[in-house]
């Protein structure tokens, strides 16, 4: 019993390990080549940017800009079928 | 066949957030932001055809909105230099892991930046770009938005250290009170 609690535990810690290790090569990957930049996860400025950055990003999409596009799209599809029904006399 | 427009939309829609974030630091404004995300996403949807799918629809996206910006500022002689660029609004949404103050002396520093820093530092640090996908933007060559990303944080830490002592001043706190209504 104990040993199989030590063992699943264990068998967490390793899946643990190795998303930890995956998370880590996401980073490197995506600042590869910019590793000096000072703007990485760890830095004071890079965070400040992406809090700012966030904090808009947060604020979601006015709803005037999800109705254009909506209407942008639903006239296109209007047109294609306008062609196709053409196209099929 | 008919998924091609819906998946151009679809894909249109989760980058909103990300290029209207960016038209704001662009822009200072959120009225103006909203206005020339609004214009790129008429040129993106007329444009749609010379966009490849599975390419990178945002550094096109991002690309269409500079393009636009810079043009209508052209236009307009510069009157939109009124604003000082970045994020100078309030924000509905405050940051939550700063306090105020320190955000707003952040906001100050990134706004006394040249422009071509100031979208430099943005698009890397907090867009995601890469360095290419950045130059490609910005129409520049990669060595020079590397220059203009490393001018631009050197200058942030300089203008912060400066600013940096006021924060623990002893007003500090009722400061912070004080602009919470005010900037955010």
């Amino acid at each position: 019993m104990v040993s199989n609690v030590g063992k699943q535990s264990l068998g967490r810690s390793i899946h643990g390990m190795m998303k930890d290790k995956l998370v880590t090569q996401q980073r490197t990957r995506t600042q590869a080549g910019r590793a000096d930049d000072g703007l990485g996860p760890n830095t004071d400025i890079g965070n400040r940017l992406r809090a700012l950055y966030g904090a808009v990003q947060e604020e979601g999409v006015p709803a005037q800009l999800l109705d254009l596009l909506e209407k942008l799209d639903s006239a296109e599809q209007a047109q294609k079928s306008k062609v196709v029904s053409r196209d099929g006399e | 066949m008919s998924a091609e427009p819906t998946s151009f939309k679809r894909e249109m829609l989760a980058t909103l957030p990300s290029l209207r974030a960016f038209a704001v630091s662009l822009t200072g404004k959120h009225d103006k932001a909203d206005d020339l995300v609004q214009d790129t996403v008429m040129k993106a949807w007329a444009k749609q055809t010379s966009f490849e799918m599975g390419t990178n629809i945002k550094a096109w996206l991002f690309t269409i909105l500079r393009n636009e910006f810079y043009s209508q500022m052209r236009k307009r002689g510069r009157e939109v230099q009124d604003s000082d660029g970045a994020f100078t609004e309030r924000l509905s949404v405050h940051p939550s892991q700063y306090g105020s103050m320190d955000m707003q002396d952040f906001k100050k520093a990134l706004s006394q930046l040249p422009d071509d820093q100031r979208e430099a530092v943005i698009l890397i640090g907090a867009s995601g770009f890469s360095y290419e996908e950045a130059a490609d933007i910005c129409d520049c060559a990669v060595g020079t938005m590397k220059s203009r990303v490393s001018r631009a944080r050197t200058r942030l830490q300089d203008l912060l250290k400066i600013s940096g002592e006021a924060d623990y001043g002893p007003d500090a706190v009722s400061a912070q009170v004080t602009t919470t209504n005010h900037s955010f």
